[in-house]
């Protein structure tokens, strides 16, 4: 095991499989000799050349139609996106093309595309560069979603997509970009998508946390030991398409309540959907009705007062806990 | 709206036929090549009339865009490419998919929605695809094409192969922002693709002069490094001696250019189209330098094919078409079951189930339209699977995703 940061084991899940794969490649704005607006792709211009990887003019839909295009051809494009606030300009190729292809070509042809985006709020960056898109790409068919919240799950996940033949929604946080943690060594750390993470155990209250959540809420779920004897059971699901149901029903089960917790808005959001997946499935199960923690209901306002007052906290989830608790019928 | 009508100028303009008049005629090429560029015309002539009609008897449905009127554009362009050479289009190109080489049949059978249709009935009219003859989509979205078209050149150029894509569009595409992001990002990196204005002088039913403030669209990448030919479009020698060369400089010299074809639809935009943007007139002019006719009646006197193989060949033609019809409407309509085939590949290097529909299998409220009986309840089931301990039991279970080994070969 060696102790890397998330955007350490990103690249190195980025240069092992193009080492690996003559047909995967990098492309995006500024990934090149800037070495990536996060550093992400630090080193692989150096080691790459620029036939692999590619500086791009600021041109979101037509990049990622060129990923979709060179991947009908058989290549393995990786596109990155500066931030998923700039993948809206890419819409169109994500799901009128990206997504739609192998279907309404009848399976003739594969998109085997990955676009990484870093999203999240924290660094007073406004309206424009800061929001949380889960919930959009969630919705369609056709992508996988990624959303990994620790460099061992971003460098498995990420070498995971690369070797998937379906077009992937790779989504990272800018706040987690720094984060460290133990990351498997050799390359052949793959992980499933569809495999949800089990951060912590506990029998009183399942806390379903994604992206900087997951952090979050493992906080939270301390706090809930500590404070209040109450023994907290965090899952980090770590792919939104698919989702692994299955370990999310099951803690239900066993707790009987549970509190979904995402950066993104509310309405139509991650928990939006899970809540409605859990009431259907295990509607018995339940001794209260589903919490959601979400990001406020604004576009995310600059001051870092009103920032911080827009996003989920740890105390946030720490009440939606204890009120489930304590609504229990 | 009265200013709608289009204007006597472009009128004047689209009645020329660009700078074909200073060049010297072109040769004709030899009389197999010759009557092939004519028959192939003439098949997608009546393929499109009688999917109009089939149209009007609803045996297809959704929208129905027909390139009557275009076909020299089409031909003359695909009769110079290469079999390994890319070709994609928009919704208007039943007759590209033709013109490749595609089975009538299979494209009027996607147009009837079976399973023997181009796509299996996935993709209809607007998404005719033929992998296996590189005919890379028609799609739905204005200005889609551009950058998927710069992809495949991209792949080409990465590769070292000297493929060349040629990738056709109207003249309502040239306003999106893909065609500026695409013409600077295919100049830049040098990508073998030829882009080929189709401009019927429409886009939809707004006119070249009301919709582009350049109306010479040759022109119209010019400032983004990639330089344009006007050509007849109607004329198919002339299309194709244009394209050739434009291919040529494509893959010999990875040169990027714009060509742009003046060419007319005589019918509308698609079969919902009342036409009240234009004259009857204006139409009647384009008919009377019909491609097929003009080119037919070239043939004629200069002696290389005489009326009656026309005629034979107009009675083949008519067969092809029938054909396709026959074979269509033989078809089965696709299996409620294949509702999620191919919407996701699962592959062997990662292994899992991917999750198509995480909801519960019973039918929810205002789904019961869906319910055909037993059969949607075992398609809500397939359709609940998600990943999970339960996914290699699901998997075994399931059987319809499809087997990596029947893939289509990868190009790589």
């Amino acid at each position: 095991m060696a102790t890397l940061r998330m955007r350490e084991a990103l690249r190195d899940a980025m240069a092992e499989e193009m080492r690996g794969d003559e047909s995967v490649f990098l492309m995006g704005e500024d990934v090149g000799v800037f070495q990536g607006a996060f550093k992400v792709s630090e080193g692989l211009l150096d080691e790459f050349g620029e036939r692999r990887v590619r500086d791009t003019p600021i041109s979101e839909n037509t990049i990622v139609g060129m990923g979709v295009g060179a991947a009908m051809a058989g290549l393995r494009p990786i596109v990155e996106i500066m931030t998923v606030n700039f993948s809206l300009l890419a819409m169109d190729m994500i799901v009128n093309h990206a997504a739609a292809i192998p279907y309404m070509f009848g399976g003739q042809v594969r998109v085997p595309l990955v676009i990484r985006m870093p999203g999240g709020g924290g660094h007073q960056l406004g309206p424009t560069h800061s929001h949380s898109f889960e919930a959009l790409f969630l919705q369609i068919p056709g992508l996988l979603v990624a959303c990994p919240s620790t460099p061992a799950d971003g460098k498995g996940l990420l070498k995971a997509a690369i070797r998937d033949d379906n077009p992937v929604i790779f989504i990272e946080h800018e706040t987690l970009y720094g984060s460290r943690g133990e990351v498997p060594d050799g390359g052949d750390h793959y992980l499933d998508f569809g495999e949800a993470a089990i951060r912590r155990e506990g029998g009183d209250v399942t806390i379903v946390g994604l992206l900087r959540m997951a952090e979050t809420a493992q906080q939270a779920a301390q706090t809930l030991a500590n404070e209040h004897g109450v023994e907290a059971e965090v899952i980090d699901p770590r792919t939104l398409r698919p989702l692994d149901l299955d370990t999310i029903l099951e803690s239900v089960a066993k707790t009987n309540h549970a509190v979904i917790v995402e950066e993104g808005w509310p309405h139509g959001g991650v928990g939006a959907n899970l809540a409605a997946l859990i009431q259907e499935q295990a509607f018995d199960a339940l001794d209260a009705p589903v919490q959601r923690v979400t990001g406020a209901d604004v576009p995310m306002p600059y001051s870092k007062r009103l920032e911080q007052a827009a996003m989920p906290h740890s105390e946030h989830i720490v009440s939606a806990a204890l009120a489930s608790l304590e609504g229990s019928v | 709206m009265a200013q709608s009508k289009s204007s006597a100028a472009t009128k004047k303009k689209a009645s020329g036929s660009a700078d074909g008049g200073s060049k010297a005629k072109p040769e004709l090429p030899s009389k197999k090549e010759s009557g092939e560029l004519l028959e192939t015309m003439m098949v997608i002539r009546r393929f499109e009339e009688e999917a109009g009609r089939q149209y009007q008897k609803a045996k297809a449905g959704g929208f129905l865009h027909l390139a009557i009127g275009e076909e020299a554009t089409i031909v003359g362009t695909t009769s110079v490419m290469h079999e390994d050479d890319y070709l994609i289009g928009t919704y208007r190109t039943h007759g590209h998919a033709i013109a490749r080489g595609t089975d009538p049949k299979r494209v009027m059978a996607e147009l009837f929605g079976r399973v023997d249709g181009t796509s299996g009935g996935r993709g209809g009219s607007m998404h005719i695809f033929d992998l296996e003859r590189r005919f890379m989509g028609g799609y739905g979205i204005v200005g889609g094409t551009l950058p998927l078209a710069a992809g495949l050149g991209l792949a080409s150029d990465y590769r070292g192969e000297d493929t060349v894509t040629v990738c056709m569009f109207g003249d309502g595409a040239t306003n999106t922002g893909n065609f500026g992001e695409t013409m600077n990002l295919a100049a830049l990196w040098k990508l073998p693709v030829v882009f080929l204005v189709e401009n019927n002088l429409y886009g939809m039913g707004t006119s070249l002069e009301r919709h582009s403030a350049v109306t010479n669209l040759s022109e119209k990448a010019s400032c983004m490094g990639i330089p344009g030919e006007r050509i007849d479009g109607m004329d198919v020698l002339a299309v194709r001696e244009c394209v050739a060369e434009h291919v040529r400089l494509a893959r010999e010299q990875r040169e990027p250019t714009l060509v742009e074809a003046f060419t007319y639809r005589y019918r509308g935009h698609s079969a919902a189209d009342p036409e009240i943007y234009r004259e009857k007139q204006e139409v009647e002019e384009w008919q009377r330098k019909d491609p097929i006719e003009s080119f037919a009646g070239r043939l004629v006197s200069d002696g290389a094919i005489d009326e009656e193989e026309i005629a034979a060949m107009r009675e083949r033609a008519e067969q092809i078409v029938l054909e396709a019809v026959a074979f269509a409407d033989a078809s089965p309509e696709p299996d409620l079951d294949s509702l999620y085939d191919h919407l996701y590949v699962v592959g062997e290097q990662v292994p899992g189930w991917y999750a198509v529909d995480e909801r519960s299998p019973d039918p929810h409220p205002g789904e019961e339209e869906r319910r055909a009986g037993e059969r949607a309840q075992e398609l809500a089931e397939r359709g609940a699977a998600y990943a999970g301990p339960g996914a290699s039991r699901r998997r075994e279970a399931g059987g319809d995703h499809p087997d990596p080994d029947a893939r289509p070969e990868d190009v790589a």
